[in-house]
């Protein structure tokens, strides 16, 4: 394929996590591609109860019937004809890292996954491919009543709550992705916090596609009870191929009264991953949810996480980060919608674009009547690291009250030859001086990351940055 | 130390230096004094490597190296220092984190973190400068004076052998020009020379020179001591366009 050749060229192939391992799987469904009879087969697997496979095949008909989006990202080459939906890597999920079979664990300790466990995390989740393999929450929070198992587990042994709150956030026919998530999900964690628990370490989940022509469709459902408190944070990766793979995850919060989530992404896809994803959650009372997104790699992500301020008194905060490097396009924004009186949100993006590379803020910001006294923020602000880069505003904003406040900023700025030359000028190299730049520019955001996150998040913007200074 | 030989440089195709030479040798401070428009900035500008500029004749050796092939941070490491008339703002970025960056790209070893803490510290308060300035992003939101006290202070971290101080007296007010030349004395020594630029005398009283030169259309017209300085307040700029001007109009 031309992108191959493209990829190769650019030397973007030194995409730190584009190993792979050699395919042995326990179970793969027979064929790519999508229709009603794998869809049975994947919930058959999976021993589900008859609501969800009904669930399932009604998700299918919508993504059927439901056009490809035209109006973000360039779609025409993704084939959905062309993509395994789902593969299970091992017979049973391991409660300890010996119970992973040596390739998958290798992987995972490359990633760095068991040490961050050790050291900084409340629990761990690890998904490779359609299965979560190792799952884990200290023994302390299990005692508090914190549930922080995969999605299939939580189906399992909470039923009665993961069918009252499902697709409730998210309906599978919101739209032609989230349809075909619902389809096809596998997967992702559920996470109930009891009600006045504070979790002050992060959760974490990681989700690693290691297949071609893979589409990972996790599912991830998370309820913080009255005046409980939780971070969750993803990460993400996958090797580099020849063709794409797709990634296709539905997130859906619920933050009761009083409850605050955090829910932060360091995404890092390989520059052949499409990265779709529908993320929404909903604040009641006085509740706060907040976004930190980072998005790097893939080749297009099209992400724009909503908060629903449904309780007075409630706050969303959305802060992302984009970096679109050669040949990629990062569609990226956020949404809030006020629906009670007293109600607060902040919407900050950074993106930053080079080469050929295009980054897209695309936001919608809603007040509906009623909801007085509502505030809102929403700054945009884009770095250009040369001439040709490329960077785009789509701010909707919908307003029904009068008494409200909002206000929106958007700038965007060039790495300028006289402050390169300024930090030059004290002994810092070209790259180092860009590299110091564009730290600078995210900083509002890396500063709301746990302190290893945040390194992490500049160091890979080296990574993708090395090279990139002619 | 530094030796500048018939420098031609242009901007935008406009020549702005026309056969400039100036040496400057160990341990000496000179001044370099010029109306508006003689090409003072150009000179600070090309003389540490502003790509903008290009240099179209002529040649500047620093210890006996050649540096137009040098890039700003090589000159930098050479122990060239330019202390910018406007600094730029780097968002996000805080001054203690530059400085840190800064002190290890010109160094062979870095400097363990309590070190540079401690050396950030103790400039700082050569500097008067309250220890919360170190957390602030880099310029952003700075004052006139603040900018030009923190270009000081750089210049106190990195200890170059030649600074250049473009203009670093305009607009400070007295007590801020008193701090300024403090920092620039604090350095003063056999080892550290510098070229001051500037447009006023006043600097140049805090600042005792060696040498004093005035440069007029792209060029030193004439040299002297430092009681040229004196002679140039007394008479204006306007005497040395009558004297050394050849044609040019003010």
């Amino acid at each position: 394929m031309p992108e191959d050749k493209t990829i190769q060229e650019l030397g973007l192939d030194e995409y730190k996590f584009g190993f792979r391992d050699p395919e042995e799987y326990f179970f793969k469904t027979p064929r790519k591609g999508i229709d009603a009879e794998i869809v049975a087969m994947i919930s058959k697997h999976k021993n589900e109860p008859e609501w969800m496979l009904e669930y399932r095949l009604k998700a299918l008909e919508s993504f059927f019937e439901k056009p490809t989006p035209q109006w973000g990202g360039d779609l025409s080459e993704l084939d959905f004809d062309e993509i395994y939906y789902y593969i299970r890597p091992m017979e049973n999920q391991g409660r300890t890292w010996d119970d992973v079979p040596d390739d998958i664990k290798n992987t995972f300790e490359k990633l760095g996954i068991p040490q961050a466990e050790r050291e900084t995390l409340a629990g761990v989740g690890a998904q490779y491919e359609s299965e979560v393999v190792y799952h884990s929450l200290k023994e302390e929070w299990d005692k508090a009543g914190v549930v922080f198992m995969d999605m299939d587990s939580g189906l399992r042994e909470h039923e009665d709550i993961v069918r009252e709150y499902f697709g409730t956030i998210i309906p599978a026919d919101d739209n032609k992705f989230s349809a075909l998530n619902s389809a096809v999900w596998s997967g992702g964690s559920f996470v109930y916090v009891p009600p006045g628990v504070h979790i002050d370490i992060p959760l974490q989940a990681y989700f690693r596609i290691n297949a071609e022509n893979m589409g990972q469709f996790e599912r991830t459902l998370i309820i913080a009870d009255e005046g409980s408190s939780v971070h969750y944070i993803e990460g993400c990766t996958a090797p580099t191929y020849t063709s794409n793979s797709l990634h296709s995850a539905v997130v859906e919060l619920i933050a009761k009264p009083n409850a605050r989530i955090r829910y932060s992404t360091i995404q890092n896809w390989s520059h052949n991953t499409y990265n779709l994803v529908t993320k929404r959650a909903v604040a009641e009372e006085n509740a706060t949810v907040e976004w930190v997104d980072g998005n790097l790699g893939s080749k297009l992500t099209m992400k724009y996480p909503a908060v629903y301020l449904m309780g007075e008194g409630a706050r969303g905060e959305i802060l992302s980060v984009a970096y679109a490097g050669d040949g990629q396009h990062q569609d990226a924004g956020g949404k809030v919608v006020h629906a009670a009186p007293n109600t607060s949100s902040l919407i900050t993006s950074k993106s930053i674009s080079k080469g050929t590379g295009r980054s897209t803020y695309r936001g919608l910001l809603k007040v509906h009547e009623g909801a007085v006294n509502s505030k809102s923020r929403v700054e945009c602000d884009a770095l250009l690291l040369d001439e040709n880069a490329r960077t785009d505003t789509y701010p909707y904003i919908e307003i029904e009250e009068k008494k409200v406040n909002t206000e929106h900023e958007a700038t965007v700025s060039k790495v300028g030859e006289d402050q390169l030359f300024y930090l030059m000028s004290r002994g810092l190299s070209e790259e180092a001086a860009m590299a110091m730049v564009v730290n600078g520019f995210i900083e509002p955001i890396a500063k709301e990351l746990p302190l290893e996150y945040a390194i992490e998040l500049n160091r890979l913007i080296q990574l993708e940055m090395e090279g990139s200074v002619g | 130390m530094l030796k500048i030989e018939g420098l031609r440089a242009e901007i935008d195709g406009q020549e702005i230096l026309k056969g400039l030479d100036l040496e400057v040798g160990k341990g000496e401070i000179h001044a370099i004094m010029g109306p508006n428009g003689s090409g003072k900035s150009t000179l600070s500008n090309v003389l540490m490597g502003h790509p903008r500029y290009e240099v179209t004749g002529g040649a500047i050796t620093f210890m006996g190296e050649d540096v137009f092939e040098l890039e700003a941070d090589e000159r930098a490491k050479l122990g060239m220092f330019l202390a910018f008339q406007y600094p730029s703002e780097v968002p996000g970025v805080s001054v203690a984190n530059f400085l840190r960056t800064a002190v290890n790209s010109v160094r062979e070893e870095e400097l363990s973190p309590m070190a540079m803490y401690k050396l950030i510290q103790e400039k700082m308060k050569i500097m008067q400068m309250d220890p919360k300035f170190a957390e602030r992003y880099l310029n952003e939101g700075f004052s006139g004076g603040e900018k030009k006290r923190n270009e000081i202070l750089q210049m106190l971290m990195l200890e170059p052998k030649l600074a250049i101080m473009d203009e670093t007296d305009s607009g400070l007010d007295i007590d801020a020009l008193q701090v300024v030349a403090k920092g620039v004395n604090e350095l003063r020594g056999p080892e550290f020379s510098a070229v001051i630029i500037t447009h006023y005398q006043r600097i140049l009283r805090y600042i005792e020179p060696d040498h004093v030169h005035v440069m007029l259309d792209g060029r030193i017209v004439t040299s002297g001591g430092k009681e040229l300085a004196l002679e140039l307040e007394d008479k204006g700029y306007d005497y040395v366009r009558q004297e050394f001007g050849a044609g040019t109009q003010s």
